[in-house]
């Protein structure tokens, strides 16, 4: 009776409505490293047999390093764009009436379903010089007219890669801040005017710290998304070395070459950096949430 | 549960995958262009079997970039046939796994290439550029389109057929040969990664002057989309490109398909072979064994360099040289420092 009261030192064994604990964390395991660590493992194996060397060699390479701070940081700027029209477009959706609202909600979700090499062909097909949208800023359409004779080019410079990578991982953002911004009663902002807030503190003081949390996962999301991406953007962005080549680009390169390890050991430079950057949002994020105390 | 019926799922694939195994059943991995011109020929050779008196055949077709069909094949894709676009691409299957042996380009005529090809200039109608050859696409007012040799198997023979121009008119000067090959890819705006895709920038996003094809690719752009658009001009100088084909003597073997996997690619030599071919825009290794004369006309002559020539060296010389990892076309990419 006594090993009852007595508490355990890791609280494993909570009450769950799932049974066996034992046959949970082990079908956990089996289930995860079939899916996910063993292919890691054998990407960062594979990459292991070139030596240290070899890998700083390759990881210190001129082209692999401009292709890595493209992927980055275009990734980085489009995953910032979406984390602000994101949250703009999930408070119009959460706060507002307005009739096809549901359809609009429904949209969102497209560039989840879609095949991504479609939405670069399409994306190109709109932003390309001779395209709907790119005739705009072309040298002689009504906006490119204003940046010299050539206009600005969309299509085929990493600006389309930014572009395209907005459109694949908006859906993270406005998906992941939606749910946090509906608990969010408004109540809270008529007690804060009540207070003398004005619009200006209720927004910086009062609701974005609570979304916060939910905005820097949706921000992770899209940028981690966005830095994998391969099929919609090789088609927009013109790949020239130097110029608009991505990283994944690069390691089908080294397949075509049959060069395995030199194709991994990108795959794992990007792995690592993507993992690092991921840890440290996710740092922020604890810190935020115990700073401001809401969950997310 | 998940596990279950993934279980279930794998094994009714690995069943549903069997089965034709055990009848008279061919795996022919090609790469992109070749999809219409195989279906053809196997209806034909599927007819030709059953006309000598055997089983019927049924011939399953798998296509892609060439360089991925060859991986796939490495990875063991159980195919008996292999019809690529590069010699390299079969070269790498043989050191890699083995499984095709080492003197396959001697197994078959013609260096095992039923059906050849060239480059060729693909512009715009009434050519406004005015572009006659390959030193025209140096100029500075014009754009060209290839894709890229890296990415792309087609793409090398693009590369390497400029470089036997130059090489040509340069009189072998290596230097000025490399620096004349490296201004063409200086005019290049978008560098796709698959020829398919580079015809979509040229044709239908409207980018740049010329587009480097394959000459049949160049044939099919034309039908599918624009006759009165665009034209073909050919090169004073070209290269001969000669997509390879072997049987997958292991696999073949293994499935007791090795005699109809001859008898199929053989069958590409025939005269009903060779037709097909030039229907299909490729150009026949044995015109004369073309029953339909009118299917050649569309071949204009032209001087052609292969890749067996010395400049070249063959493509176990060649491919390293060119398109290796830091290789010439690596170098062309080199920024100015």
């Amino acid at each position: 009776m006594a090993a009852i009261a007595a508490k355990p030192r890791f609280s494993f064994r909570a009450p769950s409505v799932i049974p066996g604990f034992g046959l949970a964390l082990g079908f956990t395991l089996t289930y995860l490293g079939f899916v996910v660590l063993i292919p890691l493992a054998a990407l960062l194996l594979r990459s292991a047999g070139l030596g240290w060397g070899e890998f700083w060699a390759l990881a210190s390479d001129r082209r692999v390093l401009s292709a890595l701070r493209l992927s980055f940081g275009a990734s980085f700027v489009a995953a910032l764009i979406n984390a602000f029209f994101g949250l703009l477009i999930a408070w119009v959706l959460v706060r507002y009436r307005f009739p096809g609202r549901r359809a609009i909600d429904a949209v969102i979700d497209l560039p989840f379903a879609l095949p991504t090499a479609v939405a670069g062909i399409a994306l190109t097909a709109l932003y390309a010089p001779n395209g709907w949208i790119g005739q705009a800023f072309a040298g002689s359409g009504f906006i490119g007219q204003f940046f010299g004779p050539q206009g600005i080019r969309i299509a085929y410079t990493p600006i389309g890669i930014v572009i395209a990578l907005i459109f694949i991982s908006l859906p993270f953002v406005v998906r992941t801040v939606q749910p946090v911004l509906e608990e969010i009663d408004s109540e809270m902002e008529q007690a804060a005017a009540t207070l003398g807030a004005n619009r200006f503190q209720t927004i910086f003081q009062v609701i974005l710290p609570s979304v916060f949390p939910a905005l820097l996962t949706g921000f992770a999301l899209a940028l981690a998304r966005s830095i994998g991406e391969y099929g919609s953007v090789i088609f927009i962005a013109g790949n020239i070395p130097y110029v608009s080549e991505i990283a994944p680009l690069l390691i089908v390169i080294r397949l075509e070459e049959f060069n395995y390890a030199g194709a991994t050991a990108v795959a794992a430079l990007m792995l690592l950096l993507s993992f690092a950057m991921l840890l440290v949002i996710n740092l922020i994020q604890a810190w935020s949430r115990r700073r401001y105390g809401h969950g997310a | 549960m998940i596990r279950q019926s993934a279980s279930a799922a794998f094994l009714a694939a690995a069943v549903l995958w069997a089965i034709p195994a055990s009848s008279q059943t061919l795996l022919n991995v090609s790469y992109d262009p070749t999809r219409e011109l195989y279906r053809e020929f196997n209806a034909a050779f599927s007819a030709h079997r059953q006309a000598e008196g055997h089983e019927r055949v049924t011939v399953r077709q798998s296509h892609g970039g060439s360089g991925a069909q060859a991986r796939t094949v490495i990875d063991g894709i159980d195919a008996d046939v292999v019809t690529l676009a590069l010699e390299a691409d079969i070269n790498a299957i043989v050191e890699a796994t083995g499984k095709i042996p080492e003197n396959w380009r001697t197994l078959l005529p013609h260096n095992s290439s039923p059906y050849t090809s060239t480059i060729v200039f693909l512009v715009r109608t009434g050519n406004p550029k005015g572009i006659e050859d390959w030193d025209d696409l140096i100029r500075d007012d014009v754009e060209v389109i290839t894709p890229n040799p890296k990415s792309s198997g087609g793409a090398r023979w693009n590369y390497l057929a400029a470089w036997a121009y130059a090489n040509k008119a340069f009189g072998n000067d290596q230097e000025k040969t490399r620096e004349f090959v490296r201004d063409i890819y200086l005019n290049v705006p978008v560098l796709d990664t698959a020829a398919r895709g580079a015809t979509t920038t040229f044709v239908q996003r409207g980018i740049g002057d010329v587009l480097l094809a394959w000459e049949n690719e160049a044939f099919l752009a034309i039908e599918e989309l624009g006759p009165d658009q665009f034209e073909i001009i050919v090169p004073s100088v070209s290269i001969l490109a000669e997509p390879p084909v072997a049987v997958v003597q292991a696999n073949a073997e293994a499935k007791g398909t090795a005699d109809l996997a001859r008898a199929y690619l053989e069958y590409l030599y025939s005269p009903e072979g060779q037709t097909i071919a030039a229907r299909h825009y490729y150009r026949p290794a044995s015109p004369e064994l073309v029953t339909d004369p009118a299917e050649l006309e569309r071949f204009p002559a032209v001087e052609l360099v292969t890749i067996d020539d010395e400049q070249f060296g063959g493509w176990a010389r060649a491919q390293p040289e060119h398109f290796g990892e830091g290789g010439i076309f690596d170098q062309i990419y080199v920024p100015a420092n």
